[in-house]
């Protein structure tokens, strides 16, 4: 732990810390390029030159540890004309591509330039031309040479995290070019992540590519609800310009950095999985079965259909197929309203996936649900769907409410299904888009995506993180947990849920699992399944039981 | 003093071969070294004064002396022969007709270290120095003096020959060992990547030069006080120039450090061409800073040409007389660098391309006012701010010509032609 002062500030830093990390806790931006915390170092960009005194040279932030009484300073004049001449190097050859270049607004060359650089150009060299612009080096990604400032990270990202090692730079000199190795494509589970470490427009998104200027975007921190992993991302999206990207409002994901699950990284299948959010196959409004038809109806009107028909249903022959897709809060409501209430007993959450999900030895988990942790905690995993699907294909269900599932592409045997599906006389489907099992349905109320609500889901580790509402829900959508609170509501219950946080608060008070847990204390990181506050950890180490209550 | 070490036997007929080689003495300061603790032999080389004859002129004792003793890790030798230095050309001659006296050097260095796999890598143009070395490499295998227990000494050693891949890079050390383990010559950060501490393959390693390593055998013969008597007080011994350019006889050339450049061109090298007056000289390969005709009486070592505010160097001398032109020679350095920059830093892939297209455009009467100026600044400006020391070896002969001959660079500049050449 060395102790050493960065601009006349004294710092304590953990041991192998280097000055880019150090500088950051007292609050001084050591600018760079090729250093990146989640990659090797390479020491080539050398734009963090820093004074140490008693060096004979500026030395780089990125690869000079700290050590016991270094004094470092990192804005002389000796300093900042380094950096001017760096950023003068790296300019000499860029192409004048701003105003076309998707980067722009996200841009180090831009950003640095403004606080840094600021100078007269004296370049008076006709500049290089390379071989790659606009070219596309596999199926997500855009490469343009010329706009390449050679730092290497997408490089190391290729050799060291993906393990793939498409990518190399070529040539020497100012004729080095980043490129694909020859007969090649940059195309792995993890591709996109090169985009998010460019620090220039090398290396852009096929899939976000003009369809937005960055400063139109506005950010919301959110999880992943591709698979059980959990990656924290943020959502980027756009509210006021329907003219853009054919109308979508969420324009692409980002990760978000958590040392805990994702680091800076998230696999290309979350990346690009949003689609669905601002899909034609949206469902806009509730609609309910009348004369042989579906009609669209007002929310009153569907919920009191709705109501009517679970009234009607004795306990054993209402069955519910909840989904791992929904928040904690939402399943708890489901538990409350259909065991606890109701009293029904054919409840199940679990319904195989038509083939086994693709998984690695990284990020990406085979079980393609964000909270199936959760649900199994919440209690949801009573019956099985098989089991209550024979009920209902055996006419003795008079109402099967499922969420989300599309029970026809799902691994469960296709002519139950359908028996299933045809036999019951009331089907409430709730869900966000439209499927082959929606269409079966009779009562159809539209719910929010995971973008447009707030909740929090657990993953495969029991890690509980939040989501928050990015773009309000689409038409007349509602979150489900609204959808339950109106239900119970018109089932004659006096539920009166103000907000997630209300529930979950609930929630942690009855489900053992969640017990201290808080919002406050997710924060934007999340915390585990069996969180013991600090004070009573301490209490229960003196007394040696906290392994027996982690345990439990 | 004339005295000859590693080419004294340049000119005996089959020199090369296993047995000329020993009939004149060869691999006996093997035989005595082996007799000798590794300690003592390290200590023997120290004593000596012997430095490094690749560039940096760094005492090779001492560098032996950084491998640490008691490491789990392999340690290795490696033998820098990429020899890209323009106008050197001293290790071409030391591999064609003596390399048993390096494969001798090389088996001394790794006893006294306790090395047992040594690589030697050679330029890859080399190809007839290539095929030679590997004789020489299976002849001293076939007679017991590589392998398992050489000379009956309990010592084991395996030399690796390996063809460089092509770049001047290649001959800085950790881009040559980043080369040999297969990738592509992309100097390392020292520190940490001293070679010595975490070096080929992550282990401490020696790296010498050919030369160098060739005057270990006779560092040990003949002992260190003998080879130190030779030099200067801090450089022992002698060292083989190169040397080119407007002399009579150019050709390599050994002699003892600290040789007065005035004698090496006068006496050595037959006098300047159609007596012309010496206008320039690099002293040390083209890295280093040019010197005028006030500079001949500079001792050719590394400490007297650091005084004179050039280096040593790899020891290749290129004279130049009074009808060169001093903005094609720094226009002509300059390209090569651009050529070789390895590209990793910012400064030395743009600045080396930037420096060299402004030098190109004043050669070429192309240039403002204002250009020479800049090709100044920019040449400062890649100058201890990079990975390796390509860049301060662009920079420190380009500054060099900028400044000592700036009249000419501005007779360009206004004239759009040259002083020296005419037209
Ligand atoms: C750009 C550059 C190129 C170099 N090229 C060579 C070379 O071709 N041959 C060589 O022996 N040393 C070369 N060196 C020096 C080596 O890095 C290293 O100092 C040398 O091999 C050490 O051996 P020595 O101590 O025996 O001289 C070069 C250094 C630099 C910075
Ligand atoms: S493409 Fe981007 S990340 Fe890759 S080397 Fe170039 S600037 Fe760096
Ligand atoms: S690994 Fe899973 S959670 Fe992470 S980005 Fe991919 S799909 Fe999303
Ligand atoms: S100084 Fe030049 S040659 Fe050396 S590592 Fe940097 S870019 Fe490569």
């Amino acid at each position: 732990m060395p102790t050493l002062t960065i601009d006349g500030i004294e710092v304590t830093v953990p041991d192998k810390t280097n000055l880019i990390e150090a500088a950051k806790m007292v609050g001084a931006e050591i600018p760079h390029y090729c250093y990146h915390p989640g990659l090797s170092v390479a020491g080539n960009c050398r734009m963090c030159l820093v004074e140490i005194e008693k060096a004979p040279k500026l030395a780089i932030g990125c690869f000079t540890p700290c050590q016991e009484g270094m004094v470092v300073h990192t804005s002389t004049e000796k300093v900042l004309q380094a950096r001017k001449d760096v950023l003068e190097f790296l300019l000499i050859n860029h192409p004048l591509d701003c105003p076309v270049c998707d980067q722009a607004g996200e841009c180090w060359l831009q950003i640095y330039y403004m606080k840094h650089g600021q100078y007269e150009s004296r370049m008076m060299e006709d500049k290089i031309k390379k071989h790659k612009k606009a070219t596309a080096i596999g199926p997500t990604v855009t490469l343009d040479q010329e706009r390449c400032i050679l730092c290497a990270r997408c490089v190391r990202f290729c050799d060291e995290i993906s393990k793939t090692s498409e990518l190399g730079i070529f040539n020497r000199g100012n004729h080095a070019e980043l490129d694909v190795f020859p007969g090649k494509e940059l195309n792995n589970k993890y591709s996109g992540n090169v985009v998010d470490i460019c620090p220039v427009g090398a290396l852009t998104d096929r899939d976000f590519r003009f369809q937005c200027r960055v400063w139109y975007l506005d950010t919301q921190d959110s999880i992943c609800p591709g698979c059980s992993r959990g990656c924290n991302i943020q959502v980027h999206y756009n509210l006021d310009r329907p003219h853009h990207a054919e109308g979508r409002r969420v324009l692409r994901l980002k990760p978000r950095f958590n040392p805990e699950v994702n680091k800076y990284w998230i696999c290309d299948e979350g990346r690009y999985g949003y689609k669905f959010i601002d899909d034609e196959s949206r469902i806009l409004m509730p609609q309910v079965m009348r004369n042989g038809g579906m009609e669209f109806v007002s929310w009153d009107e569907a919920l009191k259909a709705s109501a009517e028909k679970i009234k009607a249903s004795i306990p054993e022959e209402l069955g519910v197929l909840a989904s791992p897709q929904l928040t904690n809060e939402e399943l708890y409501l489901i538990r409350k309203l259909f065991v606890e209430e109701l009293g029904a007993t054919q409840v199940e959450f679990r319904v195989p996936p038509k083939e086994e999900g693709y998984s690695d030895d990284y990020l990406v988990k085979a079980d393609k649900n964000p909270n199936t942790k959760g649900a199994e905690e919440i209690g949801l995993a009573v019956g099985s769907a098989e089991e209550i699907l024979k009920a209902a294909a055996e006419k003795k269900l008079s109402a099967l409410v499922i969420f989300v599932h599309n029970l026809v592409n799902s691994g469960l045997d296709d002519s139950l299904v359908k028996a299933a599906l045809e036999g019951v006389e009331t089907l409430i489907f709730i869900g966000s888009n439209f499927s082959d099992t929606s269409e079966k349905a009779n009562v159809i109320l539209p719910s929010a995506t995971y973008a447009e609500k707030s909740g929090t889901f657990a993953n495969s580790e029991g890690r509980v993180q939040r989501i928050h509402e990015a773009v309000p829900p689409l038409g007349e959508s509602l979150p489900e947990w609204q959808i339950l609170n109106e239900l119970a509501r018109a089932l004659g219950l006096d539920w009166d849920y103000q907000g997630t946080e209300h529930i979950f608060a609930e929630l942690a008070k009855d489900v053992p699992a969640f017990a201290n847990l808080t919002y406050e204390i997710l924060g934007d990181q999340g915390q585990t399944l069996g969180y013991v506050p600090p004070a009573e950890e301490e209490a229960l180490v003196e007394h040696g039981e906290l392994e027996a209550v982690r345990a439990t | 003093m004339s005295i000859k070490i590693t080419t004294k036997n340049l000119n005996i007929p089959n020199y090369n071969r296993l047995s000329v080689y020993r009939e004149h003495g060869g691999y006996e300061a093997l035989k005595k070294a082996l007799s000798m603790e590794p300690a003592a032999v390290t200590d023997e080389v120290k004593r000596s004064n012997l430095v490094g004859l690749g560039g940096a002129g760094f005492p090779a004792g001492v560098k032996w002396g950084f491998i640490p003793k008691d490491t789990p890790k392999a340690k290795y030798l490696v033998v820098n022969g990429d020899e890209g230095e323009p106008g050197t050309f001293k290790d071409r001659y030391l591999l064609e007709f003596a390399p048993h006296q390096l494969i001798e050097g090389m088996i001394i260095c790794s006893y006294a270290v306790g090395i047992h796999k040594a690589y030697i890598y050679i330029r890859g143009e080399y190809i007839r120095q290539i095929k030679i070395v590997r004789r020489a490499v299976e002849e001293a295998q076939e007679a017991g003096l590589l392998g398992e227990n050489i000379l009956g000494s309990g010592f084991n050693l395996d030399i690796v020959v390996h063809q460089g891949a092509g770049a001047y890079i290649c001959g800085e050390e950790t881009g040559l060992i980043e080369s040999l383990e297969g990738k592509k010559g992309f100097p390392r950060i020292k520190p940490p990547f001293f070679p010595a501490a975490i070096g080929l393959f992550g282990c401490p390693t020696v790296i010498n030069n050919v030369e160098t390593l060739s005057q270990v055998p006779h560092v040990i013969a003949n002992g260190a006080e003998w080879f130190a008597s030779i030099g200067t007080e801090k450089n022992g011994g002698t060292r083989v120039f190169a040397v080119s350019g407007h002399v009579r006889k150019p050709g390599i050339c050994e002699l003892p450090m600290g040789v007065p450049l005035r004698e090496l061109i006068y006496e050595h090298c037959g006098g300047m061409r159609d007596d012309r007056p010496v206008k320039a000289v690099i002293p040390g390969g083209s890295s280093s800073p040019v010197l005028t005709a006030d500079h001949l009486d500079t001792k050719m070592d590394f400490v007297g040409l650091r005084d004179a505010g050039s280096m040593g160097g790899s020891g290749a001398v290129v004279v130049m007389d009074d009808t060169t032109c001093m903005v094609d020679v720094c226009a002509n350095i300059a390209r090569f660098y651009a050529h070789e920059s390895c590209g990793q830093c910012t400064p030395c892939r743009e600045g080396t391309g930037w420096v060299s297209k402004i030098l190109d455009r004043i050669l070429a009467g192309n240039a403002r006012p204002e250009d020479v100026d800049n090709a100044v600044r920019v040449a400062k400006n890649m100058m201890g701010r990079t990975i390796c020391l390509l860049a301060d070896g662009a920079a420190m002969p380009i500054l060099s010509y900028l400044t000592k001959f700036r009249n000419e660079f501005d007779y360009h500049v206004e004239h759009k032609c040259c002083d020296v050449k005419g037209g």
